[in-house]
């Protein structure tokens, strides 16, 4: 479904990933575990074309969308809920969710307004509120609803438990495996190992912008190279 | 009755009734018997609140360009000109009355504002917001001096049936053009309220504005948006224009008549806020109107600096200002 080829990526004279290559197949849920600035939010931000790679190849299902721009990505059905949310504060929850479906499922806007409302009944109690003055769970149920209502085929993750109470996080990966139920493919990308690894199949580990471990998340749970890589000690 | 008549198209009537006025003041001030105290000052605020609307209108642009590019349009006093300068050509050369041209017009420089975004102050910027200032204020140097060169600094006006037209409303008479102006004014100000809060469009604007990143993230072109936006703010010009044109002077300069005053709204309402610059544009026409009627035409403008002063004084974000 995705397929990442030798992707270099970076900001400027500043290059950050020093190619990484991983692959996603339908139905699959897979993690990008790392470090602080290891380069995971970069290559979620060349997956979605907020940067453009210096070189390598992303192919989602079978075309090639390297050079694509932001909105091409979106309307193929690659969708990124961001790390730090980035929902509309000055927008109402309403409005926030209306505008997910801005460039893509738009025919079946109030069918998966109703969806997203059913999977998150907080949302649904708060329509009116500006998200602004949300908590940050609430923002980040948001953030999720809004990626929803563009009826994605791949959903990005990027540190969706960042900053949640222990007690929301354990609610937050229920509702992933729950997606997931229900024939979502999702990259998730955390900090989070021991519950990233619980719910997906498969995980890559990034350090210095490259892969330094990858396999089953079973296996790679039990991998003693797994604190190492992660932690730095070499 | 003729006390009236001055107030609303003061701009003949103006010394020939100095005199009258004084005399009247002082009535006011003192109560005096004699006078209609309550008639006049009434004339005064309804007079204030009606050419408001049309602050309102000028302040409606360019609190929405800054609300979305968080920049100040320099050229929106030199963009005004332009499109009073093209109602007057519409209204002289093809005889068309500025309210017929109101569309044309508004259009018109929806063209011109989304093309000189898109074609001249986007590119020059690169997205930076120091460069985009400057280029707004290269664009107004631009215009001025070209349209000066074209059509000389002599102020021009047309004269339609309307212009000196009055409705009596009980004890006052209103300038018809100044009502009609107030009315389109507050039904453009709705229309636009209405498309920003229930389109997609308007929806994806606030949202630009304020979370640029998220909006890319679902597929929204910020630089498409912000051509829009600022299009959209200089097509509010094309429609003030086309109001102010019966009841008012057409020259070179004449933005500048409104842009200081549109300024003042814009930080006295609240950068970046609808409500704000409505009530505000109404609050600095009131004001300029009654510090006219009380300290007469030279002191009158103090008014404005006296309330601008006060309301940042008690709300430094302005009146309807998002407070950080």
């Amino acid at each position: 479904m995705l397929e990442v080829v030798d992707l270099h990526a970076g900001y400027g004279p500043f290059a950050v990933l020093h190619g990484i290559a991983l692959a996603v197949a339908a139905g699959e849920i897979v993690a990008v575990l790392g470090a602080n600035g290891a380069g995971k939010t970069t290559l979620n931000r060349a997956l979605s074309g907020l940067i453009r790679p210096t070189s390598g190849r992303i192919v989602f299902e079978g075309r090639d969308i390297t050079a694509a721009g932001h909105d091409a990505i979106v309307r193929a059905g690659l969708i990124h809920v961001p790390e730090g949310r980035k929902i509309f504060p000055n927008l109402t929850v309403r409005d926030n969710l209306l505008l997910g479906a801005y460039l893509r499922g738009r025919a079946h806007r109030a069918r998966n307004l109703a969806r997203v409302l059913d999977i998150f009944p907080r949302l649904a109690e708060r329509l009116g509120q500006l998200a602004g003055s949300m908590s940050g769970g609430e923002q980040q149920m948001l953030a999720i609803g809004r990626g929803l209502m563009a009826e994605p085929r791949l959903l990005i993750l990027d540190e969706p438990s960042l900053g949640l109470s222990p007690l929301l996080t354990e609610e937050l990966f229920t509702l992933i495996a729950r997606l997931h139920g229900e024939g979502l493919s999702i990259l998730l990308v955390e900090q989070n190992v021991v519950q990233s690894l619980a719910i997906a199949h498969r995980a890559y580990v990034v350090e210095h912008g490259a892969v330094a471990l990858a396999g089953a998340a079973g296996a790679l749970t039990d991998d003693p190279r797994l604190k190492s890589a992660y932690l730095g000690l070499a | 009755m003729e006390v009236f008549c001055f107030f609303s198209s003061e701009k003949k009537v103006f010394f020939f009734e100095k005199k009258k006025q004084k005399t009247f003041v002082r009535g006011v001030l003192r109560g005096h018997r004699g006078f209609v105290v309550t008639d006049i000052f009434l004339a005064a605020l309804i007079n204030g609140i009606l050419i408001g609307g049309v602050y309102a209108l000028v302040a409606l642009g360019l609190t929405l360009i800054y609300g979305v590019l968080h920049i100040v349009n320099f050229a929106h006093g030199s963009l005004l000109m332009v499109a009073m300068f093209a109602a007057w050509l519409l209204a002289e050369k093809v005889g068309l009355s500025p309210y017929a041209a109101l569309p044309v017009v508004a259009a018109g420089m929806f063209g011109v504002g989304w093309g000189l975004y898109r074609f001249v102050i986007g590119r020059v910027s690169r997205g930076e917001d120091r460069a985009i200032l400057l280029a707004t204020l290269g664009v107004a140097v631009v215009l001025d001096n070209a349209f000066l060169a074209m059509f000389g600094g002599d102020t021009r006006q047309i004269e339609t049936d309307l212009t000196f037209a009055m409705w009596e409303v009980g004890p006052l008479l209103l300038s018809v053009p100044k009502v009609i102006a107030f009315g389109a004014s507050l039904a453009i100000a709705g229309l636009l309220w209405a498309f920003m809060a229930l389109t997609d469009t308007g929806r994806a604007i606030r949202a630009v504005a304020k979370e640029p990143e998220g909006a890319r993230l679902m597929g929204i072109r910020p630089d498409r948006i912000f051509a829009l936006a600022y299009g959209i703010g200089i097509a509010c010009l094309g429609a003030a224009a086309c109001l102010l044109l019966p009841s008012f002077f057409v020259s070179p300069h004449v933005g500048n008549v409104f842009v200081l005053v549109a300024f003042t709204i814009v930080v006295l309402g609240g950068m970046g806020s609808f409500p704000g610059a409505v009530v505000g544009g109404i609050l600095i026409g009131v004001t300029e109107s009654l510090g006219g009627l009380f300290l007469g035409e030279s002191l009158g403008p103090i008014g404005i600096s006296l309330v601008f002063i006060a309301v940042l004084l008690l709300r430094p974000t302005g009146l309807f200002g998002a407070t950080r």
